[in-house]
């Protein structure tokens, strides 16, 4: 539209051009496929005129490229472990260390294990996996991930196990100057279900880019939760991709409470008939953080449901950012797709950019979405100050309130405490 | 819920090969040279006599355009435009400027009859006695790049309205035009409205000078004839403080099997207290029905609240061209102004429609309210596209946004892509884009009465849409009324 501009590089794209040149001959696994990826990048990243990254303008908000993390020593691991949450639900964990797999709990019965270092070593089967879900490879964070990944891990959920005990996979960052690539591969066999927590701690201003995809076959149950508190100087892309099966049923959760530049995408692809899957989210920002939630729903396949609920907090000068899209296919009948987003504006500085999208193509579907934009209710707080109940108390009140929704769809009460009290310690510092 | 025949049917009355408008005027008129240079601007702007600072204002803008590129995010797909090929100004040759409707050809004032506009006023003031109520409608009719008639001028003139062509009002109100002109949509705005910009032919004027009620609903009517020829017209419409008007349009083109551009720039401008009602009925040759031919309509439409109290609202019943890429807007900069879009669009054969409204908050307590009905049927793309953003200082903003769509069969497309940007905690914005199943007590209620469910549907339906066709005037509501008596039912957001 405008004149047309040759973009200079910026330090951060000069950077990871030299970092990947640096180290692509160190990094394992199937080298023409790192070298493809990195060509989405090479050019540059994406910026506000790339629709997707419109709200989200990478080449302006990413300041540096950090290098990649070095295998931390066995003296950092065991100061990271301290930084692990969710020590209340004492289930197993496979523990992360700046993107390498440092320890490995005992696993639930039904699961398997296998490093991705390994796989890279026996150019396993399961590698051939990733991408399965149809998430677009020249988006930024994954070709990023796919071109630095050094470490991850692939799980297989063996056909018909029900797996009780949750599986928590706990990626801390310890210490400053680096950046992670982590990638996890979740094969969910036909017929079991499964609950994954994962999280993502720790201090320091670093970089983190992870990448887990989930496929999930026909009758399985997925649960999906979500806590992303890393240290606020620190940046966080992170890509959710899925694919289920026919007659499945998926649960997300997603708390994205850290970081001062974070960017969530969920890609969803329903392959088979009949699937439910019900997508929650909150985000809560507060100084001068930017959190960005980017969702895509692939409705593909005849009568399948989904609910998008996502809600976003915003204090100081912060920026949340919601993108939302539901495609609906031609074949995809009878599909019933609700997308609900709301942002509750705690003060006049922030900024809340919302854009729920449908794109629809079959003629018997239900779909809607809706948006809302909006400070808090005075009325309410009314009603409590003249109950007795301090100004800073109801408000919390009624923040509480207003997330405390998208936690009923989490059955582990246990979890669900642990994320209202991570709302709650916000709550207090509002940072 | 599917779509029911009863609407079906209605759709299918409307489809492309249905078009009624498509013929040909066979008038002599006269071209300017193929293509667009420098000397093309020279041509046009000799062509009106202009004053040297609107030639100037034009090169500037050509100049301008030379290094835009075309825009590409919007949902619609077409091959590319042969800017070098257009004939950018054509006129019919009896009539540059007819000072009344006797020197009009006849053969003009026979399309305007087949069209149903009248411009003899003649017959409407000797005409026996008028129903009571009846409204008049003062037309200026454009045909390809001049504006061949407009009627009513003197009762306007008593009531202090200025109501003539853009290019009569450069010379008889210049002032009027160095000061507004461009300041809502700026030259370099976008593609087509630096093009406009640099080509503009002709289009309305309308001024309404403070305090003044317009006596009568002003309308447009724009028609391309000639074979390969754009339009470019340019409406100013400045509506002075306490003023009101209500301004109608609507457009037609013949069946020609190869594409015609309609790159249009609207501007208005409401003082305090003002109001400006604006209201389209866009029915451009859409093409035939395996997407042969059509008017690409790539139009600028904004309106300015520039000052308190003012109000801007937009109506528009779309079911016409090949493409239209079309975003009526209302810059709400004074407090208290307000803002209101409401659209239908229906799109059939392959037609694609992108069109939307953007709601810019500045001022304080400002409000705004977007009502969007799309109905996509045949093989075609339907797009709702729509911005609604509060400024800092836009305290106690207020929105409210609601799209529904509908799809008849599994060939086309139906989409919402609203933006949504909030930068204070004042603003409270909601948006809403629902399947419109009907609420289960109404049907209930309906049915109780003896009413089939078909019936039922059609009757609540009816009622919904009608909620829409009453922003337009009422004799655009019955044209329109014919054009979209569908049923949204079953609906997709």
């Amino acid at each position: 539209m405008t004149a047309v501009i040759r973009p200079v590089k910026t330090s951060a794209e000069t950077a990871l051009v030299e970092q990947f040149t640096a180290a692509k001959a160190a990094l394992p696994g199937n080298a023409t496929l790192r070298e493809q990826a990195f060509g989405a990048i090479v050019e540059g990243l994406p910026h506000r005129r790339v629709e997707e990254w419109k709200y989200t303008d990478l080449r302006a908000l990413m300041k540096d490229a950090k290098p990649l993390a070095v295998a931390p020593e066995k003296a950092e691991i065991d100061a990271a472990k301290k930084a692990v949450p969710f020590a209340a639900l004492k289930v197993p964990a496979i523990l992360f260390v700046n993107g390498t797999l440092a320890e490995q709990g005992k696993l639930p019965a039904g699961i398997e294990a296998l490093a991705l270092t390994k796989a890279y070593a026996t150019d396993h089967a399961l590698l051939k996996r990733f991408g399965e879900s149809g998430v677009p490879s020249d988006n930024a964070a994954v070709a990023l991930n796919t071109a630095f990944v050094s470490d991850g891990i692939l799980l297989t959920v063996k056909k018909g196990a029900s797996v009780e005990t949750p599986l928590h996979l706990a990626f801390v960052q310890h210490g400053a100057g680096h950046a992670a690539y982590a990638r996890v591969l979740v094969v969910v066999e036909e017929g079991a279900s499964v609950t994954l927590i994962e999280s993502h701690t720790g201090k320091g201003a670093h970089q983190t880019n992870s990448y887990v995809e989930v496929l999930a076959a026909d009758k399985t149950d997925v649960t999906l939760v979500k806590l992303q508190n890393e240290d606020l100087a620190s940046q966080h892309l992170a890509t959710l991709a899925i694919k289920l099966g026919a007659e499945a049923k998926l649960t997300t959760v997603n708390v994205s409470r850290g970081a001062t530049l974070a960017r969530q995408q969920i890609h969803l692809y329903f392959e088979g008939d009949t699937t439910n899957a019900s997508l929650n989210g909150i985000s809560l920002s507060g100084g001068k953080r930017h959190l960005d939630t980017t969702l895509f729903v692939d409705h593909a396949s005849y009568g399948c449901e989904s609910r998008e609920q996502f809600k976003q907090v915003l204090d100081g000068q912060s920026r949340s950012v919601f993108q939302g899209k539901i495609l609906v296919r031609q074949n995809a009948q009878k599909t019933d797709g609700r997308m609900m987003m709301r942002a509750l504006m705690l003060s006049d500085d922030s900024e809340a950019d919302l854009k729920p999208e449908l794109e629809i193509y079959a003629d018997d579907v239900q779909c809607a979405h809706g948006a809302t934009c909006a400070a808090l209710e005075e009325e309410y707080m009314f009603y409590l100050m003249a109950r007795g109940i301090p100004r800073a108390e109801a408000e919390a009140m009624l923040v509480e309130g207003f997330v405390g929704e998208v936690f009923d769809s989490i059955e582990n009460e246990t979890l669900k405490e642990e994320l209202l009290a991570v709302t709650n310690e916000w709550l207090r510092t509002r940072d | 819920m599917p779509a029911v025949q009863e609407t079906i049917d209605q759709v299918r009355s409307i489809d492309v090969d249905q078009y009624k408008y498509g013929f040909v005027t066979d008038i002599e008129s006269e071209k300017a040279p193929q293509g667009l240079n420098e000397d093309i601007v020279r041509f046009i702007s000799a062509k009106k006599n202009e004053p040297a600072w609107l030639l100037e204002w034009r090169l500037d803008a050509y100049r301008r355009w030379l290094t835009m590129r075309e825009p590409t995010w919007a949902k619609v797909e077409y091959d590319p435009i042969p800017y070098n090929e257009l004939y950018y100004y054509s006129a019919p040759k009896s009539s540059p400027g007819p000072k009344s409707l006797d020197e009009v050809d006849p053969e003009l004032l026979r399309t305007y009859e087949k069209l149903g506009i009248p411009l003899r006023e003649r017959e409407i003031l000797l005409g026996v006695e008028r129903p009571e109520g009846e409204r008049r409608v003062a037309v200026d009719a454009v045909f390809d790049s001049v504006s061949v008639a407009t009627t009513f001028q003197k009762e306007l003139a008593e009531a202090g309205v200025l109501f003539m062509p853009i290019s009569e009002a450069v010379h008889k109100h210049p002032e009027l035009i160095k000061k507004y002109l461009g300041s809502v949509v700026p030259v370099t705005d976008n593609f087509f409205a630096t093009l406009n910009s640099a080509v503009f032919s002709d289009g309305s004027f309308v001024y309404v000078p403070p305090g003044v009620r317009c006596p009568m609903e002003l309308s447009t009517y724009f028609r391309i004839n000639e074979r390969n020829t754009g339009q470019f017209e340019r409406t100013l419409i400045i509506a002075d403080k306490g003023s009101y008007v209500s301004y109608l349009e609507g457009c037609t083109a013949p069946m020609r099997d190869e594409n015609q551009l309609h790159a249009a720039v609207v501007e208005l401008v409401a003082l305090e207290d003002a109001e400006i009602k604006y209201s389209t009925v866009q029915n451009w040759y859409p093409g035939d029905s395996e997407g042969k031919g059509g008017i690409y309509n790539f139009v600028t439409k904004r309106g300015d609240c520039r000052e308190a109290n003012a109000k801007i609202s937009w109506t528009q019943v779309e079911t016409g061209s090949s493409i239209t890429w079309k975003y009526p807007s209302c810059i709400l900069r004074g407090d208290n102004s307000v803002g209101e879009f409401y659209s239908i669009a229906i799109s059939n054969g392959k037609q694609q429609v992108d069109s939307g409204t953007k709601m810019i908050h500045l001022g304080r307590n400002t409000t705004s309210k977007i009502i969007s009905k799309g109905i996509a049927a045949g093989k075609s793309e339907n797009t709702y596209r729509g911005l609604v953003s509060a400024h800092r200082k836009a305290k106690n903003a207020r929105n409210f946004t609601n799209c529904d769509s509908l799809l008849i069969g599994d060939q086309c497309g139906a989409h919402t892509v609203p933006y949504i940007e909030a930068n204070t905690a004042t603003a409270k914005i909601e948006h809403e884009a629902t399947t419109s199943k009907i609420a289960e007590d109404q049907m209930f209620y309906c049915k109780q009465r003896g009413l089939s469910d078909e019936e039922a549907v059609a009757l609540i339906v009816n009622g919904f849409v009608k909620d829409v066709l009453q922003q337009l005037p009422m004799e655009f509501a019955v044209e329109a009324q014919k054009l979209i008596a569908v049923s949204l039912e079953g609906s997709v957001g």
